[in-house]
């Protein structure tokens, strides 16, 4: 199934929209106006948009820790977004979740986990749910390189393949967990092979072309609606920051400058699908324009996030609990 | 919340004589017939515990479980989260290790982590076999690990009714539950309500006997010999008050508080190790929010800061004894 145009320019408008909001994000976590850490998803905008434009609405997805291209590739709305980054009381996750946590379930995220391999357990157990309630509801779930060497990557692509449960593994390789290469930590450096064992099928795409993305998920997403089971995908992806903004490493580069420089000026993923939009017959003037749309809705998320109120220390128990029974403690004392 | 009597040769209209073990049971399968968002999970459990609950309930709401602890923690998470309501069986309590990551990182905290647009209405129910001489991996009694976790509700009923009454409210409830049952406990028989809507409220203790000149608090297993040693001291007209708190998260700490408000005097007892256990949390409360109402300072009676071994001559000295709780009150007299 291919795109519609106006699908095409969607996915166009996503992969900006988390590009831009990294960028300014980056440049308000710089300046101090956004705390604590910040892992931007810019490199690895195809991998996310094109996975997620395989989805219906009322699909769900899991993510990560790098978790602020996930909604944004879902649909999200900016402004709770970036509200959340600045820890405000109108962010998405009300300041109780920050930069590595931006789940919006109004698109159908059910957790963004900064346990790496924590989300892929919850996301086959929302595959499952769908099975019982007998919907034909799909559940995509991201998640890096590192996270195939956890335990709950087995469990659960064993457990997916066994019941035939609806969900889409999407791993984002981008080649390092953090400072650790996949080459010092795979023995089985191709992820996609790893799907044998689980005796579901195992695709490897290049995670730079948004369509061979959605082409992949759009198989994987149809197989599991057919009640067939899970695919494993591997989207080979590359980070262009650093694993954070700000890392600091004492003993040298990781990853050789080259490397770095060679995927941002070779495999930019916005710049590739532009450039295959306007060969394929998309007006530059198109282009541009969403181009000025998609920065004025990062202009006009940051004006919101600002402007919005902080959270009052007096909430702080709230959300805790659906059903609060004797909370907060009470305490007992005379005076 | 009075235990019904338990002594009648037969149940009374509108109660059944049910042993601790069979309530576990009904209670799931009533559950399980009210609401078909109700699905079970755990190892083993087509074949153990319930009977033949597939032929009951069909594949789709029984699920047996491969050995994949975190993993299939985590998919009982995820069906929560996603509009089922699954009780998931951990069978032996030390096998819950295994599960903590996927109960604190992910059930525990996801409400308050997304500003309380996700709910994770799920059951832990959580086995703790010990004095059995199965050894240090399969006899823990891990409920004060949990205790420390915001966003977790545990009950440790004690009694037939109580289980039936808690767990359904467990199942009810939209917040994780860890329901932590103590096998020492499993042959206690009672007259139990059938009513399908009995209830028993999370987070209420129960007084299971008053008295007026010492306050036990016993815990989960330890319930056993402390009634067994109250109703003996009340042959010495020794009158002690027994309290279960029943809830363990959050704790009913008001029904304590009163009731050395009266006695002036406090036992402890559970079965859990000695450090940072349930009974070190209400030691230290009640010392920080009564300490004027303590005549005597309390007493803890725990299992020792030691591995459960296996001999049964090295595992029988290490859970609190009716004969230690007995000396216990008396010193505090």
């Amino acid at each position: 199934m291919s795109l519609t145009k106006a699908q095409q320019l969607e996915t166009y408008r996503r992969m900006l929209r988390i590009r831009k909001f990294e960028e300014e994000g980056m440049r308000l976590f710089t300046a101090g106006q956004i705390p604590g850490a910040y892992h931007a998803s810019i490199g690895e905008e195809a991998a996310i948009v094109g996975a997620c434009m395989a989805l219906r609405d009322d699909d769900a997805m899991t993510g990560t820790h790098r978790s602020h291209g996930h909604p944004i590739g879902k649909g999200a709305d900016l402004k709770a977004l970036m509200a959340e980054l600045m820890g405000k009381k109108t962010g998405i996750c009300k300041g109780r979740g920050g930069s590595m946590h931006l789940a919006d379930t109004t698109v159908g995220i059910i957790g963004e986990s900064a346990i790496v391999g924590g989300g892929i357990p919850l996301a086959t157990g929302c595959g499952l749910s769908a099975k019982v309630r007998k919907t034909d509801q799909v559940c995509l779930c991201f998640f890096g390189d590192g996270a195939v060497n956890q335990g709950t990557f087995h469990e659960s692509l064993n457990m997916a393949s066994l019941w035939k449960l609806p969900v889409v593994y999407l791993c984002e390789n981008n080649g390092y967990a953090i400072t650790t290469s996949v080459a010092i930590s795979h023995a089985q450096q191709e992820v996609a092979k790893r799907a044998v064992a689980y005796a579901m099928p195992g695709i490897t795409v290049d995670g730079q072309d948004v369509r061979a993305v959605y082409d992949a998920t759009s198989a994987a997403v149809a197989r599991a609606r057919r009640g067939e089971g899970p695919t494993l995908i591997e989207a080979k992806t590359y980070r262009f920051e650093e694993h954070e903004v700000g890392l600091v490493c004492p003993a040298g580069p990781y990853r050789p400058p080259e490397e770095v420089e060679k995927y941002k000026t070779h495999h930019d993923p916005v710049v590739l699908y532009r450039r295959v939009l306007l060969s394929e017959g998309f007006s530059g003037a198109e282009l541009e324009s969403i181009e000025k749309e998609v920065a004025a809705a990062v202009q006009e998320a940051i004006r919101f996030a600002e402007q919005s109120p902080l959270p009052d220390p007096a909430d702080l128990y709230e959300y805790m609990y659906s059903n609060p029974i004797l909370y907060p403690p009470k305490r007992y004392a005379r005076a | 919340m009075s235990t019904p009597a338990t002594h009648k040769a037969s149940a009374a209209a509108g109660y059944e004589r049910i042993t601790y073990l069979d309530a576990i049971v009904k209670a799931q399968i009533e559950e399980m017939e009210r609401d078909p968002r109700v699905i079970m999970m755990g190892e083993d459990i087509s074949i153990y515990g319930s009977g033949d609950l597939i032929a009951r309930f069909g594949s789709d709401r029984i699920w047996p479980m491969p050995i994949s602890e975190p993993g299939f923690t985590g998919v009982g998470i995820g069906a929560a989260i996603t509009g089922l309501r699954p009780i998931v069986d951990f069978n032996i309590a030390s096998f819950m290790y295994l599960t903590s990551d996927q109960i604190i990182n992910q059930a525990a905290k996801l409400r308050f982590m997304t500003g309380g647009m996700i709910k994770v209405p799920i059951v832990f129910r959580v086995c703790m076999y010990y004095g059995a001489s199965i050894a240090a991996q399969h006899s823990d009694r891990p409920y004060p690990l949990f205790m420390n976790v915001p966003g977790l509700k545990i009950i440790s009923p004690t009694s037939p009714s109580d289980v039936k009454g808690l767990l359904k409210s467990a199942i009810r409830d939209d917040d994780p539950v860890i329901f932590f049952e103590d096998t020492k406990l499993w042959t206690v028989k009672e007259d139990v309500p059938t009513d399908l809507d009995y209830l028993v409220p999370i987070g209420k203790a129960d007084v299971k006997r008053t008295g007026s000149d010492v306050t036990i608090v016993a815990i989960s297993g330890a319930m056993r010999p402390t009634l067994e040693a109250a109703k003996a001291l009340a042959e010495e007209k020794i009158s002690v008050e027994v309290i279960d708190p029943r809830t363990l998260k959050p704790l009913d700490m008001e029904t304590v508080i009163n009731s050395v408000a009266k006695t002036g005097r406090l036992v402890l007892v559970e079965n859990a190790h000695r450090m940072v256990g349930a009974t070190s949390e209400i030691a230290a409360i009640v010392a920080e929010e009564a300490f004027e109402s303590l005549k005597k300072p309390i007493i803890r009676l725990t299992a020792p800061d030691v591995h459960v071994p296996f001999s049964p001559v090295l595992e029988e000295t290490l859970y609190p004894r009716k004969e230690q709780i007995i000396a216990a009150v008396r010193k505090l007299l």
